[in-house]
């Protein structure tokens, strides 16, 4: 709990009768880079979604900076908060989607500052260089004024972490941010997310890219069937799965 | 005939290549469209004749129609009618929009208010509800505000409170919500939930969700759906004729009551709701593309742009030639 940005205990989820989380307890350091492998429908997008209230979970505890996601505690009890204090709540943390989500009748830029402006009630003047820097640092400062439809995929996508960082959030999140690109174009986004891991942001990502896990992750957090199975540095996940589950989706991804 | 004997045909259509030119010196030639020129002439011919029989057969009365057409009495009609369409369809689409919101929000009690709402309106005819608005007086002779059941604070005489006109505006704005409350929703559902989802995640507030991120986007389903509401209420305007309301279409039934010239006195209101709706149909073109921005890597050129370009493109012709 001392420096944990995001910790989750005993988080379950159900949709329906189907049970997608089971149990999962994570602690994500201050700081440090956590990458959630695993085989489809083993519950990572969900549990990332829950992080940040996209989901309602069933039972279990999400913090984030110590602070309850979607509830506050009266003694024994926990109310369920208002809309606009989860929406507060969630100007806090960057949520980047496998499909970008851009605003289609925006331009990038109006992508990038509508949540400021909107959400945290920063002055649009203010906001506007920053959100150019943004772009800038991106690689698409030239396509501020364009909608995203004329933007290629991969330049989509980093139009979409630059409307997530504008927020200025004590956590990142990404789910699958490289499975609806072109193959060339995956290296592109996947810099970009380095280059914010170096930066030192505080980031989970969901995604099958073993290589960008090994490279960039402090953690390495391997899911299957609704539970963490392993977790650890990329080294002993990757290269020395302990569990035979791990070692079949690991033998099979590379 | 069998698919392999094909490609020896097509060897066969090819010209032999006489003289050797460097790829870079062939000319393209454009597909030609025959059929669309024989298409043109055949309309061209109908359209000729639909006119000439227009002129000339003198059952058409062209004279009375021009008589008519510009008179006093017509154009008051005329502004009745704009008036019935322009307050029918904005409190329509008022009350349509929140109707519309309210089916969509979470609380199940306006879910159903609006359910009932909706049912109710496109149940009744619209005739049947704007003689029922028309006679409220013969069912409540008073109207008064109070507590219900309890003591009223204030008394209306039912006959004071809206004339034959308020009496349409009301019937025609009531009916006209129900459809506009379908027609927003179905706008709205038609956006990516994404979106939505984006606009959550990003925390921007509700309302603002609505009407800076969904609405816009919706804008491009409900518009062309709102502009047949519009020119379908601006000529259904003629159904309150039976209210004796003095529009287009009564007026134009009084005038051939008294000199019996149907005809003309019929174009005399067809052609102005021909030439309002054709107003309407270039502003909903208009609005259309500025709502467009965004959905194309181009929008596509105006009528006017693509004159333009077709005159250029022809004078650049000219000048080659």
């Amino acid at each position: 709990m001392s420096n944990a940005m995001v910790s989750l205990q005993g988080v379950h989820k159900s949709f329906g009768d189907l049970q997608v989380l089971k149990g999962v307890d994570l602690e994500v350091r201050a700081g440090t880079v956590t990458v959630i492998l695993g085989p489809s429908g083993s519950g990572k997008s969900t549990l990332l979604r829950s992080i940040n209230h996209l989901e309602k979970v069933d039972k279990g505890l999400i913090r984030i900076d110590g602070r309850l996601v979607g509830y506050r505690r009266r003694g024994d009890k926990l109310h369920e908060l208002r809309e606009r204090e989860i929406l507060q709540q969630r100007s806090q943390v960057g949520f980047v989607f496998q499909n970008f989500n851009l605003f289609g009748h925006l331009t990038a830029l109006q992508n990038v500052v509508e949540a400021p402006v909107s959400a945290q009630r920063r002055k649009r003047s203010a906001v506007e260089p920053f959100a150019l820097e943004l772009l800038e640092r991106v690689g698409v400062g030239d396509k501020a004024h364009v909608y995203p439809r004329q933007l290629s995929g991969g330049q989509q996508q980093r139009v979409a972490i630059a409307r997530a960082l504008a927020l200025r959030p004590k956590v990142l999140l990404f789910d699958e941010p490289t499975s609806a690109l072109d193959p060339e174009l995956v290296g592109e986004v996947l810099d970009v997310i380095k280059e914010l891991a170096r930066a030192g942001d505080t980031m989970v990502v969901v995604t099958h890219e073993i290589g960008f896990a090994r490279e960039v992750a402090d953690t390495v957090v391997f899911m299957d069937d609704g539970r963490i199975v392993e977790s650890g540095p990329p080294a002993a996940v990757l290269d020395n799965p302990t569990h035979e589950r791990t070692r079949s989706f690991i033998s099979k991804v590379l | 005939m069998s698919i392999t004997s094909l490609p020896s045909a097509s060897t066969a259509a090819d010209p032999p290549e006489t003289v050797a030119l460097q790829d870079s010196e062939l000319t393209v030639v454009g597909r030609r469209h025959p059929w669309r020129w024989a298409g043109v002439a055949v309309v061209l011919v109908l359209l000729a004749m639909f006119v000439h029989g227009l002129i000339t057969n003198p059952g058409w009365e062209w004279p009375t129609f021009f008589q008519f057409f510009t008179t006093r009495t017509i154009f008051s009609a005329l502004g009745v009618t704009i008036r019935l369409t322009v307050y029918g369809t904005v409190l329509g689409f008022a009350l349509g929009a929140v109707i519309a919101s309210m089916r969509l929000s979470r609380s199940p009690f306006l879910q159903v208010v609006s359910w009932g709402y909706i049912w109710a309106f496109r149940s009744i005819p619209l005739i049947v509800q704007l003689l029922f608005w028309f006679n409220l007086a013969y069912l409540y002779q008073e109207l008064s505000l109070g507590i219900p059941f309890g003591p009223e604070f204030v008394h209306f005489s039912t006959n004071n409170l809206f004339g034959p006109l308020g009496a349409a505006v009301l019937g025609l704005a009531l009916h006209q919500a129900a459809y506009a409350a379908e027609i927003i929703r179905g706008g709205i559902i038609s956006v990516d939930a994404g979106q939505l989802e984006a606009a959550a995640a990003l925390g921007i507030p509700r309302l603002r969700q609505f009407f800076r991120i969904v609405l816009p986007q919706a804008m491009r389903s409900i518009l062309p759906n709102a502009a047949n509401e519009v020119i379908s209420l601006f000529k259904g305007t003629s159904i309150v004729s039976v209210m004796a309301i003095p529009e287009l279409f009564y007026q134009v039934q009084v005038i051939y009551g008294r000199n019996s010239r149907v005809v003309p006195l019929l174009m005399v209101a067809t052609v102005w709701y021909i030439v309002l709706t054709t107003l309407l149909s270039i502003a909903q073109f208009y609005v259309e593309r500025y709502f467009a921005r965004g959905t194309t890597r181009e929008l596509p050129p105006t009528p006017i742009q693509r004159v333009r370009r077709g005159w250029r493109a022809l004078q650049l012709k000219a000048r080659a030639a």
